[in-house]
């Protein structure tokens, strides 16, 4: 058998008390894709960072064709024709993508001739992999699909014959990403490695020739993956048996409780986020909507909650007008029984440099409960902290930890035991599983499940289209702000796809 | 793994780490003493000596930290809201007008611990009215409070001068200041305090307001962890996103938050005019609300850092004084090098020795897991 074209031996690091990569032995084969899955935090990107030269391991060896290497840094990762596609693109978006793809390698202090040389390298480039992209494009006008496909051609432009791509499919419609998957074979065909991370099992299925399994900073298994399922996968990952599909019976929706009507939003530049939008969430029921990121889910949501003031239109709560002038106070829609787990857990839902206790009170700190006078009434607080802490099973069970010290999934438990145990009529849940592992996925599903049964009202916005499906009793699909189409749970996954993407209007026309 | 050192323990993050710091930035001052051709020992021996060795050296230190007190609890207050105001001096400097009218009218007819508390509000009140205008314009407008309250310090000190010179200055003067005034606008000094410790104190001028700002560091303390208010001003200033999300109005927040501070450097106020002076004279702030600055940074805002570190400064406002006066080669402005040193070390480079500490602890406890570990396995033979 050929060398395999990256081998490590014995990979081991620890940051501090962390043992982020334990004791790693893994051979990627040339030629093949090699997926790489487990949950967060199982130690994927810094196994990738340590082959990429970002750090170094404690112990152990990389081989890369047979040789063994050292990689000081990037540059070293690069001259062994190593490439790396970062999930969060590196891209100047003012520049065109001739000029992102020769950004660091011009050759030269003058730019006249690496230009006309790297557009000739890039013609051939595009040409020999199909990978069609106008050179003279400014990145910030290219679709995110384009963005990635600039990267792809910056690791190609160095002579990377590894490709390594980070969670590649997190930004993307179905439709692109599968497109993507074909330009992966492609490259493939053409004698190139490429090496995927990934936490969705899907991609692995569909893709990769070979896959390992990582858990806790060690690899747990490799397998062919046409010798595994996917129900084998998760069960490594997680290291017990999981529930991949949520169950849950019939809705039983009752009366209307939250209702936007003819609502529009534009953000502080004046461009439209949410365009029209009109649509009513009922007790008892689950309404997804589903989108790929940015297309105005964020700023649909935020302006319901009373965070961002809208252009027009009108939101009731039952029945009731809310405030969408931006002069809302999001702690009197909180009494009126509106709770909101926000997308960005660490910014908005968290002040991470707090204490667990105080995150609890977050919006109700002006309960009485929590106060004496002026004063916090620090044990009452404590004490309610801890009751959460039991009932979500958040972990570590101290209230007194700093919040930035909990794992993503149990930030997000924080979150919403702060939010459900308040018993509110209409919940809005952004992203609930961003960034959670797979084992508090379950839980969370579980929790919203429970909350929809107890006659809740439930917004939910995912880019997960797996998650907006297996949760929603209906789904509504925003596409550039617009809400393009309404679906029943059991919509087909490509119609839905299709949708995101904005090719509604053919439909409507046949 | 955004964790890549071991986390230090409370007493190395705020013993121990800013003990080096301290130490580093008096070996440098020494090496600047030895270049001057000094002898540091003899300079240190006598900052300490003359800021500690007499009953007037510590009445002076503390006099100097009481302003440092006052100072540094402004800037600590604002640090909390996630705002940056060095209006400090400025805010103290027009505090001395609510002091002053109070010393020059009441003082005449009500004793001293009437005028006192009326003469707290008034220079407080001044001091937070002060603020209120660059607090106003970030939360309205978006206008930096960092270029605004530096502005406003200008403002100040040119209304002071005008008011000293053409209004407050008694007729026939020819110095820019305020009539002494009457014995009810003049604080009782604390000889008493010193003299329980077995020092005598003459001629310093340390007085009252020395407890009212130990009264305003527990104050603060209890404002930021302990009511809803500083609950709300935390949340603020980690995170203004959180904020809106819990439904706390920014512009309260900001506004409520910027008079606190302004109220805590208009208090300064009382300390030299009616603690020592017994009236108000030109630029009798002396920087003090820029040493805030520093004395909030070393003290990590907290009010019981904040104190330590006012006094070490009053020490080296004391201590290096003395120096000044009795080394020859040692000018007043060598002193303000060496308070600047102590200012780079301890405030803008305070996380230089961090990660080496933090690698040492990390060393230390792995070496100990190790030691634990291998006696497990020696009892299991």
């Amino acid at each position: 058998m050929a060398e395999p074209a990256i081998e490590l031996v014995g990979i081991d690091k620890r940051f501090g008390a962390v043992h982020a990569n334990r004791d790693i032995h893994m051979r990627v084969e040339k030629g093949t894709i090699h997926g790489i899955i487990g949950e967060n935090g199982a130690g994927k990107s810094t196994l990738m960072s340590i082959l990429y030269g970002f750090y170094q391991a404690d112990s152990g060896e990389i081989r890369i064709n047979g040789q063994a290497t050292r990689i000081a840094d990037p540059n070293a990762a690069i001259a062994l024709g190593i490439g790396m596609v970062h999930q969060h693109f590196m891209l100047v978006e003012k520049f065109t993508v001739l000029e992102n793809v020769m950004l660091g390698v011009e050759g030269a202090p003058l730019l006249k001739n690496g230009i006309s040389k790297a557009r000739a390298e890039l013609k051939r480039l595009e040409r020999e992999y199909q990978l069609d992209v106008d050179p003279d494009a400014l990145i910030e006008e290219l679709p995110v699909g384009l963005q990635q496909r600039v990267e792809i051609l910056k690791a190609l432009y160095r002579g990377a014959e590894i490709l390594v791509l980070d969670e590649p499919t997190g930004v993307l419609t179905p439709p692109e990403a599968d497109h993507l998957f074909r330009i992966l074979e492609q490259l493939k065909s053409q004698g190139k490695t490429i090496v995927l991370i990934t936490h969705k099992l899907r991609e692995i299925m569909a893709v990769t020739d070979n896959v390992s399994v990582m858990r806790q900073g060690a690899v747990v298994a490799t397998r062919k993956t046409e010798e595994t399922t996917v129900e084998e996968l998760a069960e490594l990952m997680v290291g017990r048996r999981v529930l991949l599909r949520v169950q849950k019976g019939e809705a039983k929706p009752g009366d209307i409780k939250l209702s936007v009507e003819n609502l529009t939003v534009r953000d502080s530049r004046g461009v439209v986020m949410v365009d029209d939008a009109s649509f009513t969430v009922r007790a008892g029921e689950i309404v997804g909507i589903a989108g790929v990121a940015g297309n105005g889910q964020s700023q649909l949501i935020e302006t319901i909650a009373g965070i961002r003031a809208a252009v027009s239109g009108r939101v009731l709560l039952d029945g009731q007008i809310i405030d969408i002038t931006g002069a809302a106070d999001p702690g009197e829609l909180r009494d009126r029984g509106l709770a909101h787990v926000p997308e960005d857990r660490h910014h908005m839902g968290l002040v991470l440099a707090f204490e667990e206790y105080e995150n609890s009170i977050l919006g109700y700190h002006d309960d009485p409960l929590y106060l004496n006078g002026p004063f916090l009434d620090l044990e009452a607080i404590k004490a309610d902290a801890r009751k959460k802490i039991e009932k979500y099973d958040i972990r570590p069970g101290d209230p007194r930890l700093k919040t930035a010290n909990f794992s993503g999934g149990n930030q997000q438990k924080i979150v919403l035991a702060r939010e459900m145990e308040r018993d509110p009529g209409v919940l809005i849940i952004g992203q609930p599983t961003r960034g959670v592992d797979v084992g508090a996925i379950e839980f969370i599903h579980k929790r919203i499940i429970e909350m929809r049964d107890a006659g809740k009202a439930v917004l939910l916005v995912s880019v997960e289209l797996d998650e907006i499906r297996s949760l929603s009793d209906r789904i509504l699909v925003m596409f550039a702000g617009r809400i393009v189409g309404e679906r029943d749970s059991d919509a087909d996954e490509g119609e839905l796809g299709l949708l995101m993407a904005g090719v509604e209007h053919k439909e409507a026309a046949e | 793994m955004s964790q890549p050192f071991a986390k230090l323990p409370a007493w190395a993050d705020y013993g121990l780490l800013p003990l080096i710091n301290l130490i580093v930035a008096f070996l440098v001052a020494g090496l600047v003493v030895l270049l001057v051709g000094e002898s540091p020992i003899d300079a240190a021996v006598l900052m300490v000596k003359g800021a500690f060795g007499s009953g007037d050296g510590v009445g002076y230190t503390l006099y100097y930290a009481t302003n440092f007190i006052f100072t540094g609890l402004c800037v600590a207050v604002a640090f909390h809201c996630g705002l940056f105001n060095i209006g400090g001096e400025g805010q103290a400097y027009i505090g001395g007008l609510g002091v002053s009218l109070v010393g020059l009218w009441l003082g005449n007819f009500l004793p001293w611990w009437l005028t006192f508390p009326l003469a707290i509000l008034a220079s407080a009140l001044v001091g937070a009215l002060w603020a209120l205008i660059p607090a106003w314009l970030q939360a309205k407008r978006g206008s930096h409070v960092v270029i605004t309250t530096i502005m406003f310090n200008f403002i100040a000190a040119s209304i002071m001068v005008y008011l000293l010179v053409g209004v407050l200055k008694p007729a026939g003067s020819q110095a820019p200041e305020t009539r002494v005034f009457a014995e009810g606008g003049q604080l009782p000094g604390l000889g008493w305090l010193l003299n329980l410790v077995g020092l005598s104190m003459r001629s310093a001028p340390l007085n009252v307001s020395f407890l009212l700002a130990l009264v305003a560091a527990f104050l603060v303390w209890v404002l930021i962890w302990r009511t809803k208010l500083g609950y709300e001003i935390r949340t603020m200033g980690f995170s203004p996103k959180a904020a809106r999300y819990a439904g706390i109005s920014e512009l309260r927040i900001i506004i409520i938050t910027m008079m606190i501070s302004g109220a805590l450097a208009g208090m300064m106020a009382l300390n030299p005019i009616m603690g020592a002076q017994h009236r108000m004279q030109l630029d009798f702030v002396a920087g003090a609300g820029f040493v805030g600055i520093a004395v909030a940074l070393m003290g990590r805002s907290h009010p019981a850092g904040i104190v330590l570190a006012a006094i070490l400064f009053g020490m080296l406002y004391q201590g290096g004084a003395e120096i000044a006066f009795d080394m020859p080669n040692i000018s007043r402005d060598m002193i303000v090098i060496i308070q600047g040193l102590v200012i780079l070390f301890a405030g803008a480079l305070e996380h230089m020795f961090r990660p080496s500490l933090q690698r040492i602890f990390y060393r230390l406890g792995r070496a100990k897991n190790r030691t634990a570990a291998a006696a497990i396995a020696g009892g299991n033979q």
